[in-house]
């Protein structure tokens, strides 16, 4: 997060420099920035790994769009067509984000993937509870559950 | 070009919102209608706002609509969140070929404290009650 900010002030300082208050000319003082931030960040330690987090996070975006997408095919088709495949039901997923902004995004990402939608946490933090749309297979939910929860804290850590 | 893609993703909003619709009147209960709701509208609205940006191109317009998609995939798993879970535990029914309810077994009405199940191989207390467990991941910050 810091490394973000670090990357917004230098843009900010490239503008200021060159004079030109544009979008574009912004995104390049990034571009420079982000460059900058990834030579230095071998000598920083507030901002080590930093530059390794815009591609994680772009492939995140990537991930989560393609799941959104077959994700809501499913629940479409069983909307439009008569008999009912779903079979819905609560289940407890096990946690392995810690801190409480990583479980609410987690939760809000979990939200967002049609099929599932998160109800509750247990009060230690540890169990999140999910309204399932589709529960046919419990263990290959649960499977993609923790799929979409690694990449996501791999780009939150 | 850009008007054969502005009218497809438009087309694609506007079946995504009116899938959600029919999702409110045809499922059977609230947690499978918020579900309906939620994604089908978020999605198409992004979808919208995305043809929204194709179509004007300019900075201006373009930095708006992504602002709105932003703050929609923030702000719409929240409610959905908080209107399933309240109607969870007023007691809504759920459908009846609803197959598995964690959630029932682990709740005190009583008390309103929520069982994770996994107290027993807690290090040392085992029925940490919530400020202790706040207490202990605040260093970790």
């Amino acid at each position: 997060m810091i490394g973000f900010f670090w990357n917004i002030l230098l843009a900010l300082a490239w503008v200021a420099l060159t004079g030109n208050f544009g979008g574009l000319n912004f995104t390049f003082g990034f571009a420079l920035g982000y460059a900058v931030l990834a030579i230095a960040q071998t000598q920083l330690p507030a901002i080590r790994g930093y530059a390794q987090r815009i591609p994680r996070v772009l492939r995140f975006v990537g991930f989560f769009i393609l799941e959104l997408v077959k994700a809501n095919l499913k629940v479409a088709f069983d909307i439009l067509t008569p008999p009912w495949h779903m079979q819905p039901g609560v289940i407890a997923y096990p946690l392995s984000a810690k801190t409480e902004f990583e479980i609410t995004m987690v939760a809000n990402f979990i939200s967002l993937t049609p099929g599932t939608l998160s109800l509750d946490v247990s009060n230690d933090n540890r169990v999140l509870f999910i309204h399932a749309m589709f529960l046919q297979d419990e263990k290959k939910l649960l499977a993609e559950l923790n799929e979409v929860e690694r990449r996501l804290l791999e780009v939150l850590r | 070009m850009t008007e054969i893609l502005v009218s497809a993703l438009l087309l694609m909003g506007a079946a995504l919102m009116l899938l959600a619709a029919i999702g409110i009147i045809r499922l059977p209960d609230l947690p499978t209608r918020m579900h309906a709701t939620t994604k089908s509208g978020a999605l198409g609205t992004a979808l919208i706002m995305i043809a929204v940006a194709f179509y004007f191109a300019e900075v201006a317009v373009v930095t708006r609509a992504l602002a709105i998609i932003a703050f929609i995939i923030l702000t719409a798993p929240v409610a959905a969140h908080v209107i399933g879970r309240a109607g969870y535990f007023v007691g809504v029914p759920l459908w009846e070929g609803t197959i598995k309810d964690d959630l029932k077994t682990s709740y005190d009405p009583e008390t309103h404290y929520l069982r994770s199940g996994f107290e027993e191989d807690a290090p040392k207390k085992p029925a940490a009650s919530k400020k202790t467990v706040k207490a202990k991941a605040k260093p970790k910050r």
